[in-house]
């Protein structure tokens, strides 16, 4: 018999169903446990940067706007530091910058939006610079296992970005970049399948 | 240098995206193929927690929302490990649980079920784990409930468990089931799960050894998280 690798079997996955925000965003259900919910704040007053409102919706197949989705973001400073011990240079990350978000939608519209300011470039695989962008993660009834993405600005030049460009159809990549809507202001809509469905990432 | 790697995500453990017989996943799954992305900074970090972020009872569902009075229903204790795919714990982890009350009713705007609610039932719980990836919750054994699926479908008691990890990357979300649970191999959502014993592993079993006499019994419920390669060593090319 060929010897057994002894490696643990990672847990599955189920869909954080619909009632998602008991347990992540309970204030967003209606009722109040916890002194602070958590993922309110991604950059704090005091953190440098530009400052930016980024709003959108979450697309089914249908077309029609996913109103019970949860969203959460992570994204490095305006100097491209990520708050965590496995970036190098996180002892110089911005006081007061979280870089972690948890969105809930409006359940009326499913509009969704946030307040955070731009993250900078951050490195990439073997010296490569990877443009700014804001990682997301998100779950909903009817997703089975969380879908990542990124989001980029349309301002930046993309033209060397390790994840862009390996997209292997170039129309594909505009799902990944924003729209500006105004100073400061970006539209980011996700749709999870069908017309123009975002590339999402299995990292 | 680049920063260690978490292993390969070994889809066929999880649900996939597009499950008909759970029939919300079918307008909500992506229909291309995901992009397959080399792990980057971006990836490999994460949110960290700290104690300033819990308070005292948040893992305390029989009191956290008590109005006065006990929450109707069994009282157990939740209780496992995260560890990862290498058998190392997950320290300081956050880990945030939601459930039904004891009639199978979620303590939601949105949730309608004729179930009672219960006045002193809220139904979320969070915690951190130690230094050795342990934790545990105190709360009330959830009711199953129908939904409408088909028509006569109902989930199986369950709790939903999140949990952060040490990346972006380690990023899940799970739900728990308990051990004897006559609806579990009827269920349309745990039959998104195409390996049985991936269900099995989902499965939380009675504890008696961790149970409190004349006060409540255990369930208990181990999360594996990815593993990760550990930075490389000329002595030990393989990683680990």
């Amino acid at each position: 018999m060929v010897q057994s690798l002894d490696y643990l079997k990672e847990t599955a996955s189920q869909t954080a169903g619909p009632y998602v925000h008991i347990g992540l965003a309970p204030g967003a259900a209606g009722f109040k446990t916890f002194e602070q919910e958590l993922g309110q704040i991604i950059a704090g007053p005091d953190v440098a940067g530009e400052r930016i409102r980024v709003e959108g919706v979450v697309l089914d197949g249908t077309g029609a706007p996913v109103k019970d989705v949860l969203l959460e973001v992570w994204q490095a400073d305006s100097a491209g530091i990520y708050p965590h011990p496995e970036d190098p240079r996180h002892a110089e990350v911005a006081p007061g910058f979280r870089g972690w978000g948890r969105i809930i939608t409006d359940f009326d519209s499913g509009l969704w939006s946030f307040d955070t300011i731009k993250p900078g470039a951050t490195p990439g695989r073997a010296g490569r610079l990877q443009a700014p962008h804001v990682s997301f993660w998100l779950v909903a009834r009817g997703i089975n296992i969380g879908l990542n993405t990124r989001m980029y600005f349309p301002e930046d030049d993309h033209s060397a970005d390790p994840v862009l460009t390996s997209v292997e159809q170039p129309t594909r990549r505009k799902t990944l970049i924003a729209t500006k809507t105004g100073l400061g202001s970006y539209r980011f809509d996700i749709r999870l399948q069908g017309d123009g469905e975002t590339v999402f990432l299995d990292i | 240098m680049t920063p260690a790697e978490y292993y390969q995500r070994d889809r066929t453990l999880h649900p996939p995206a597009h499950h008909p017989g759970y029939k919300t996943s079918v307008a909500r799954s992506p229909s291309l193929p995901l992009l397959t992305l080399q792990q980057t900074p971006s990836e490999i970090t994460g949110p960290t927690f700290g104690h300033g972020d819990i308070g005292r009872l948040d893992n305390d569902l029989t009191l956290n929302f008590s109005h006065g009075g006990m929450p109707v229903g069994e009282r157990i204790i939740l209780h496992g490990r995260v560890l990862d795919e290498n058998g190392r714990p997950v320290p300081k982890t956050l880990v945030e649980i939601w459930q039904a009350n004891a009639s199978g009713r979620y303590r939601h705007k949105k949730d309608v079920y004729l179930g009672a609610l219960d006045p002193n039932f809220g139904g979320c719980g969070r915690t951190l784990t130690d230094e050795t990836g342990y934790y545990f919750f105190r709360t009330i054994k959830p009711g199953p409930y129908p939904w409408m699926n088909y028509v006569n479908s109902w989930r199986p008691r369950h709790i939903h468990v999140s949990v952060f990890g040490a990346s972006f990357s380690q990023r899940l979300i799970t739900q728990l089931y308990f051990e004897g649970d006559p609806l579990i191999p009827l269920c349309p959502i745990v039959q998104t799960i195409p390996d049985p014993d991936a269900v099995q592993r989902l499965i939380a079993p009675m504890d008696l050894n961790a149970s409190v006499p004349m006060d409540c019994l255990a369930y208990k419920f181990d999360i594996v998280l990815r593993g990760r390669r550990s930075t490389l060593f000329e002595n030990r090319l393989g990683g680990n």
